[in-house]
């Protein structure tokens, strides 16, 4: 099973469209969808998108519930990329699950 | 009884616009993967796993998808704003009018605007919104489209002939989980009054993949 | 080795060299493959993450070699394969069989 998990057997959303958060740097084996170019930025949820199955889960035929919240999270290339090359306004959208991020803290 | 052997299925394409040159199912001989590829497909056949008809319904499905359905949405979006408007708030949903069924993916239209111009890329494989667009073009799938949109899409998009002006955001969307995405593109100056036909003639595959914008009338 | 092992599929923002617009129209047997794909996640016999998995095991040189369709069916033979849906010794048996009906080598 794939996709949206009934409400009770996912974990509850931490987070809402405008919180800053951070992703994780962490580097772990296996089947991992949070690109590497992205762990220990900072960025901002512009999408709650509801609780999906855990793709690292999944990836061994186990159910991957409970289901974690799924993010839009926008950062901005000025910020990912030390060598940016174009407009200061330029972003980067990724989907991230929650246990991934953790609460980035202050103003952006 | 003999199952059917990789080059003997005659198989009718739909007219495509654009064709290009096929590999050849066999050069000279069968590669090491299309020989895996007809023992997988003969054993569960014989396991009653699957039947070469399911088979051939699923090529023929994905043959019908192609810029030309994606291209009809697009032109249905500019010309209906309550469509338009379902499209934007739900993507999967509104493209059930056009038989597109998601499965267990969302469909997420990203509208380029005066101000921001979106392109999509899966850096990690190759997501695409395969239920609209039908399979992707080599070059998405390619090492260096998937290693360098994220990082320089201003390049990768001169390379496509597309400039978008330093003013405006370029915003990249890679596919990590379940979204697929598909770009709205601007719709081009002087075609006011333009039926939706005639307007899907100036939406390309790539302008709904973000490397293109639409055509602008001649 | 000190440093953590980045996934060779995981390639965002890795240098690389001007897009190439190859295009091809898909082989039939790349199209039975991509038919094989959608038809087995639907029946239950395998998930999009086991053959991302899958293909992201391979090995570095192989991934680049391998064509797209070669990836995949590797993948879906290997899923099947820990699935139990298929053993390797049929498999290879059914490669042979072929092999020898087509006159290549397996």
């Amino acid at each position: 099973m794939t996709g949206r998990a009934a409400a009770n057997a996912s974990v509850p959303a931490r987070f809402k469209p405008g919180d800053a958060v951070s992703v994780r740097r962490a580097h772990p084996p296996g089947h991992i969808r949070t690109p590497w170019y992205i762990r220990g930025h900072r960025g901002t949820v512009v999408h709650a998108l509801g609780p999906f199955a855990n793709p690292e889960e999944l990836a061994y035929n186990r159910p991957g519930l409970p289901a974690q919240p799924l993010y839009r999270v926008r950062f901005r290339q000025r910020e990912v990329w030390p060598d940016y090359v174009g407009n200061e306004a330029d972003t980067l959208d990724i989907e991230i699950f929650q246990h991934w991020l953790e609460p980035a803290g202050g103003e952006r | 009884m003999s199952e059917p052997h990789s080059h003997a299925h005659e198989h009718h394409d739909h007219a495509h616009p654009h064709r290009h040159p096929p590999r050849p199912d066999t050069d000279d001989t069968l590669g090491h993967f299309q020989i895996m590829e007809i023992a997988v497909r003969e054993l569960l056949i014989g396991k009653g796993i699957v039947s070469p008809d399911e088979i051939q319904r699923a090529i023929e499905a994905m043959d019908t998808r192609g810029e030309a359905l994606g291209a009809k949405i697009i032109a249905r979006a500019w010309t209906d704003p309550a469509f338009k408007a379902r499209l934007m708030a739900d993507g999967t949903a509104a493209v059930r009018d056009f038989g597109v069924d998601m499965g267990t993916t969302r469909l997420f239209v990203v509208e380029n605007t005066p101000t921001v111009h979106n392109v999509v890329v899966c850096t990690l494989c190759s997501c695409y919104p395969r239920m609209v667009l039908g399979l992707p073009p080599d070059w998405y799938k390619s090492r260096n489209y998937r290693s360098r949109t994220v990082r320089e899409p201003r390049a990768v998009l001169q390379e496509f002939g597309t400039i978008v002006p330093a003013d405006k955001e370029v915003r990249v969307h890679d596919s990590t989980a379940d979204m697929r995405y598909l770009v709205l593109p601007e719709r081009p100056a002087g075609t006011e009054g333009w039926s939706a036909e005639r307007l899907a003639a100036l939406v390309s595959r790539d302008a709904m993949i973000g490397v293109a914008i639409a055509r602008t009338p001649a | 080795m000190r440093e953590p092992i980045r996934g060779h599929h995981d390639m965002g923002g890795l240098p690389a060299g001007r897009v190439e617009k190859t295009e091809h129209d898909y082989a039939f047997w790349e199209k039975r493959v991509d038919a094989l794909n959608v038809l087995l996640a639907a029946k239950g016999h395998l998930r999009v993450d086991e053959m991302r998995k899958n293909i992201e095991a391979l090995p570095p040189d192989a991934y680049d070699r391998m064509t797209y369709y070669e990836r995949w069916i590797s993948a879906i033979a290997n899923t099947l394969l820990q699935r139990g849906v298929l053993t390797a010794d049929e498999l290879g048996r059914k490669m042979e069989e072929i092999a020898r009906r087509e006159g290549v080598s397996p």
